[in-house]
């Protein structure tokens, strides 16, 4: 399967199978009046399979949303048909209302306008914990 | 401006300074009894707990201050659907320092927050209770006279117990402090307090249901309640309740000057013949939690 490549527009690779759909809805991607393209299912030597995301306009993104959902994600950014950017996103040691914290007895589930905060606790096993409970996130 | 959330707010130089002028206020009531006259404690207590209000006002009293606040929530404007951070601002205009006992995990931090004033949590849920926790810190300290070298017995509901946690957080950045974790199998302490505080600071522990399998070898036993508001089930409650139930024949092989303490309230956990033994300190550590929350008042005050 052929996606025609990008002139100027950003290219989120090296996402895990089936994980490209949440990113693009994390992302809000659906917003953009621009084209995006999901691959899902792609070939890859080093995932055996994976999921690309290609958008066809250079815009800033939420780099803590990719690295939390999938940290060993890759950015390109394209600009007049060439690759003038390439980033490795990382696990964020915070992020915020990326995820809500499941805990009915959290702050968070009564108290209106608060952000949902969570810390990185463990990298190793990329623990992040909400910063009101220090529940885990599932 | 200070705020105390956990006890983790607190390095362990500024827990042994609270530990110092707690310990000089025992020997030297005279000298805080006007410390702090003028100022005002909020106590927002937006569940019941008598015990540690009544600890923090009296606290507050001891240092000539006055006291303001309530007990439960409804009789707050929170009943009215008032937001924590709109509390917070409104008892920041009429108070010095503000005390708040919250049912939701985060609510004290969520008043740190917007506070104008100091806040101490006085317990947030099964989260946080840091005056518990200096209380007990303050209790080992006065009776073994260390808080390093210790062999510290932890027994009954390891699960849900966030005094255990907490004191476990705490002893954790002491010296050579090994812990025995004695427990029923359903009441085991969680996965995430071993491996992120006992394993990751190389802390000695071990685990057993039998209470007297290492009571020769205790420095402090601490014993705490099965919380019948932790359960779904009450079956296992019941089940539970009475698992273990601290008595004199099961002291038989305890050390001399073995340190029994409890957070109180007890229900059967010990018995009542234990109260005359020497080694019981659990209605001692009650009052060492007034003295501690009056250095900690001073501390958040900044009052010399």
């Amino acid at each position: 399967m052929n996606i025609d490549s990008i002139k100027n527009g950003i290219v989120i690779d090296h996402i895990q199978a089936k994980k490209g759909l949440e990113i693009y809805e994390a992302l809000n991607l659906r917003d953009l009046d621009c084209s995006v393209a999901i691959i899902t299912n792609a070939k890859s030597e080093k995932m055996g399979r994976k999921d690309i995301i290609k958008i066809d306009k250079v815009m800033e993104i939420n780099m803590d949303v990719i690295g939390f959902i999938e940290p060993n994600a890759t950015i390109n950014v394209v600009q007049n048909d060439k690759l003038v950017n390439k980033y490795q996103v990382e696990l964020p040691e915070r992020i915020i209302n990326i995820a809500k914290c499941q805990n009915p007895r959290c702050i968070t589930s009564i108290e209106k306008d608060l952000d949902q905060i969570f810390t990185l606790t463990d990298k190793q096993n990329q623990v992040y914990r909400c910063q009101y409970c220090e529940t885990s996130l599932k | 401006m200070r705020h105390l959330i956990d006890i983790k707010d607190l390095s362990i130089d500024e827990i042994n300074e609270l530990i110092e002028v707690a310990k000089d206020i025992i020997s030297n009531k005279g000298k805080y009894s006007q410390k702090c006259a003028g100022k005002k404690i909020a106590t927002l207590f937006f569940e019941p707990s008598t015990r540690t209000r009544l600890s923090f006002e009296a606290a507050m009293m001891e240092l000539g201050g006055n006291v303001l606040g309530f007990s439960e929530a409804s009789s707050s404007s929170v009943s009215k659907g008032e937001s924590v951070a709109d509390t917070i601002r409104v008892v920041g205009v009429y108070s010095d320092i503000i005390t708040m006992r919250h049912p939701k995990e985060g609510a004290p931090l969520v008043a740190s927050l917007k506070s104008t004033v100091p806040i101490i949590n006085a317990g947030d849920g099964g989260h946080n209770h840091p005056t518990q926790t200096l209380t007990d810190l303050l209790t080992i300290h006065c009776e073994k006279n260390r808080l390093d070298n210790l062999t510290i017995g932890l027994c009954g509901d390891l699960k849900f117990g966030r005094t255990v946690h907490s004191l476990i957080t705490a002893m954790a950045r002491y010296k050579n402090v090994k812990f025995v974790l004695i427990s029923p199998k359903e009441l085991v302490i969680p996965e995430y307090i071993k491996k992120e505080v006992l394993e990751k600071n190389h802390i000695e522990y071990c685990q057993t249901n039998d209470i007297e399998e290492y009571m020769n070898q205790l420095d402090v036993l601490y014993m705490t309640r099965v919380q019948k508001e932790r359960f779904f089930n009450e079956d296992d409650y019941i089940r539970l309740k009475d698992y273990y139930i601290l008595n004199k024949e099961k002291l038989q092989k305890a050390k001399e000057d073995l340190c029994i303490m409890h957070p109180l309230p007890r229900v059967n956990e010990i018995a009542t013949d234990v109260d005359d033994d020497k080694r019981a300190c659990y209605f001692k550590q009650a009052e060492y939690g007034k003295y501690i929350r009056m250095a900690l008042i001073l501390k958040l005050l900044e009052v010399k």
